[in-house]
């Protein structure tokens, strides 16, 4: 369900007369005043799908006002902006997925499904799925310097979709959207990104974990931003040559932004030694777990910073590369009409109506023809009166796969492992000899020796280790005492069998009960 | 065929007209080249070798309400369909939407603008009889994106308010039109968004396969494409001088210098989807 993207703004409906100025409009002609107060308008706008959800859940059909949309909300951004990087954005389900625990949270004990719709809802409610361009709008007015009043449209998104480079679709989180998000991120990055690490290190070193999570994770956000702003510079790199200052401006900005990865590299492995001893120092299992996410948090860091810098050392050799293809190509000696410079450019920034003229006769000309399609009226009726194909949302259906048994060459079967495992199962107090074993074994079934004789071999060398990340509470033992085994199928060292108990978080592999 | 026994002096008899007829029919399908079908190829010998046949292939084709743009091996008959004639392609009828929204309208006219664009980024390309050109769908929508940014970014440096009032849709600017529209969109049935941007350029490239224009390549960034000799030519003689005229009674002249400036305008700045560079290289 959605609205309409015209979300309304706060606020009296200012007169419309021009010159006939209300008391109350200080400085209405200065520029200065009317454009921060549309700055503060949109920025106000900006918030606005938020709210939105939040007055809409109530509704919705079914009793969703428990949850707690625009907090889902922020948390959408959050997540999809996290998971921004240099080639790709978040998926939907991704996302979605993400967000569950939250909203499973809010309102413990209902259906799962439930979940995931209102996750999805919050999700497509700030894509805005209902709306043609998939984004907001608001009204703001505004005086122009004339003394004109005058109403706009002030068009923004907040998750937007991108093709990806296999044709999936990713979410990337807008510049609005991440200004909504962590507020007054319009500032120098690297100066931002300097006081955040100063303010981090600084609460680590104080052990105030929870403080320095978010800093940590704030310091986050803005590498995150300082990355995208910076593909987007080397992009440009990599498809221009003639445009892009490779004599000053780019240069420039790959020392810097070398440096920065640099910086911030050392930067940031100091701050995981120290957060890294503070884990291993922390008594209390809640600091031993902030401080193991924020070593997560901060590891992510260096990631994208390793990134970064992949991407500075490809710069170099792309624009080589670049300027070779481009630039030394044979300029040929004809020339004919410049369909960007002369057409597409200079109609882009004509008004919709005027271009629209434009684009027009372009398509009438440029489209080509058609055979008209004369219809018989014969094949009219038939084709009215068809049924329409339903069409199969699954797809097509699967050919019935082709599968051959392949024989079981198991040596014992099911029920053989059953009765060996039944055998085996001896009690902590009594270990067994495996000579006893095997003649119990062998009483029913002839074959099943061999089993029982192969498991206790196995148990010569449990595999504790693996016991004990499994939690299990019991393990089959088997020790050497010295004995030789007299059978006739088997060969070796009569074993004592037992199970031992694991008992405790690091406990040494108990032999059998003394035998 | 009868071409060999047709002398100077012979009189024009029905079967030269059926002929004549036969050839631009063999216009009329767009994706059939001469090299393809032998009697194809027969006829665009004739016509080479044949005034009075050439003269009657085009009265013919002029009948039908059809401009021949060029008749050679390699483009066959390239025809094209005059502004009146039955044969012409109607807004309307090419995408329901583009009738009555005036926003679609103009998006769908700008995606067939920016395809040619891109399939011939330079001057020279265009008017270069061997180049062939190359782009995808995700490239298209990618570069027309990143014009519409510099755009923006350049109201802004002028300090200019490129918000639109808003009983003024006509008045806002063609870029912004562009730029809101998202450009691609996850739907239920995992098809493509029609109304995105890539959508609406993807339609305008099936629609050129469709009229012998393009001819996939891969499915690679949203599909990729390759020139054919034909579009080159409607491009060159037909929409970009007919768009121009328009843009002229608007009073827009832009003096270029023929150096390319797709270059130099369109590429700095924004992102590209992967994959998507400048078609700089011929098939």
């Amino acid at each position: 369900m959605t609205v309409p993207a015209r979300a309304g703004l706060p606020g009296e409906a200012p007169p419309t007369s021009g010159p006939a100025l209300p008391p109350g409009a200080a400085h209405p002609r200065s520029g200065v005043t009317e454009e921060g107060l549309a700055r503060r308008l949109k920025a106000l706008a900006c918030t606005a799908p938020l709210h939105d959800l939040e007055a809409r859940k109530a509704n919705l059909a079914g009793e969703y006002t428990v949850y707690a949309m625009a907090e889902l909300g922020l948390s959408a951004i959050d997540l999809v902006t996290i998971t921004m990087d240099f080639d790709t954005g978040a998926d939907h389900d991704e996302i979605v997925a993400r967000l569950r625990p939250r909203v499973a949270a809010q309102a413990p004990g209902r259906d799962p499904a439930e979940y995931e719709r209102v996750a999805r809802w919050v999700l497509e409610n700030l894509i805005n799925v209902g709306s043609v361009d998939r984004g907001f709008r608001a009204v703001y007015g505004m005086w122009t310097r004339e003394g004109e009043y005058i109403r706009r449209d002030y068009d923004f998104k907040l998750l937007e979709e991108v093709p990806g480079p296999d044709g999936h679709i990713f979410l990337r989180a807008t510049d609005e959207a991440i200004n909504v998000l962590v507020g007054a991120l319009d500032t120098d990055v690297t100066s931002a990104q300097i006081a955040a690490d100063v303010k981090l290190e600084h609460l680590i070193r104080r052990g105030r974990l929870a403080e320095a999570r978010f800093a940590a994770e704030q310091a986050r956000y803005r590498t995150v931003q300082y990355a995208e702003s910076l593909r987007r510079a080397l992009d440009a790199t990599r498809r221009n040559v003639r445009a892009v200052d490779w004599l000053q401006g780019v240069p420039d900005l790959i020392d810097e932004a070398f440096e920065h990865v640099a910086d911030r590299y050392r930067h940031e492995n100091a701050i995981l030694i120290n957060i890294r001893r503070a884990r291993d120092e922390a008594e209390e299992s809640e600091r031993k777990r902030g401080a193991a996410e924020l070593v997560d948090i901060v590891q992510d860091c260096i990631r994208r910073h390793t990134q970064l810098q992949t991407r500075l050392m490809e710069a170099g050799p792309l624009f080589r590369a670049e300027q070779d293809r481009q630039a030394f190509a044979a300029p040929s000696t004809r020339t004919g009409l410049d369909l960007y410079g002369q057409l597409l450019g200079p109609l882009l920034e004509l008004p919709v109506g005027d271009a629209r003229r434009v684009s027009d006769r372009f398509f009438a000309a440029g489209t080509g023809l058609r055979t008209p399609v004369a219809v018989r009226l014969h094949d009219l009726t038939e084709m009215l009166l068809t049924p329409p194909a339903p069409r199969d949302h699954l797809g097509a259906e699967l050919p019935e796969p082709d599968v051959s048994l392949t024989p079981d060459d198991s040596r014992y079967s099911e029920s053989q492992h059953d009765a060996a495992a039944r055998l085996l199962d001896i009690p902590p107090e009594t270990p067994r000899r495996l000579s006893g074993l095997l003649a119990e074994a062998r009483e029913g079934d002839p074959d099943l020796g061999y089993l029982v004789a192969l498991l206790a071999f196995h148990a010569a060398s449990p595999p504790v280790g693996t016991a004990l990340r499994q939690g299990d509470r019991t393990l089959l033992v088997a020790v050497d005492d010295g004995t030789e085994l007299d059978d006739h199928e088997v060969g070796g060292a009569d074993l004592i069998i037992g199970t031992a108990v694991l008992t405790g978080a690091r406990p040494e592999p108990e032999g059998p009960t003394p035998a | 065929m009868n071409h060999d026994t047709v002398t100077e002096a012979a009189p024009i008899t029905s079967a030269d007209v059926g002929d004549a007829a036969r050839l631009v029919a063999f216009g009329l399908q767009p994706k059939l080249l001469p090299a393809r079908d032998a009697e194809y190829g027969d006829l665009i010998r004739r016509h080479r070798e044949d005034p009075r046949f050439a003269a009657l292939a085009g009265a013919v084709a002029a009948g039908l309400g059809l401009v021949v743009l060029e008749v050679s091996p390699r483009a066959g008959m390239a025809v094209t369909a005059g502004e009146d004639s039955v044969f012409a392609v109607r807004m309307g009828d090419y995408a329901r939407r583009a009738g009555t929204e005036s926003a679609d309208r103009f998006l769908h006219g700008l995606a067939h603008l920016a395809v040619a664009a891109m399939a011939f980024p330079r001057p020279e390309d265009l008017a270069d009889d061997a180049y062939v050109g190359r782009l995808s769908v995700h490239g298209v929508d990618a570069f027309v994106r990143q014009a519409c940014l510099r755009l923006e970014e350049r109201a802004e440096q002028r300090g200019e308010i490129s918000d639109p009032e808003v009983d003024g849709p006509g008045l806002e600017a063609a870029w912004r039109v562009y730029a809101r529209r998202s450009a691609t969109g996850a739907t239920k049935d995992a098809r493509r968004l029609a109304a995105s941007t890539i959508g609406i350029v993807a339609k305008a490239v099936a629609f050129l396969v469709d009229s012998g224009f393009l001819q996939r390549v891969s499915d690679d960034a949203g599909g990729t494409y390759r020139s054919t000799a034909r579009y080159q030519l409607q491009v060159r003689d037909t929409a970009g001088s007919a768009a121009m005229s328009e843009l002229l009674e608007l009073g827009v002249v832009a003096v270029t210098d023929g150096s390319p400036s797709l270059l130099a305008a369109a590429i700095d700045g924004g992102e590209l989807a992967p994959g998507a560079g400048l078609p700089f290289h011929g098939v």
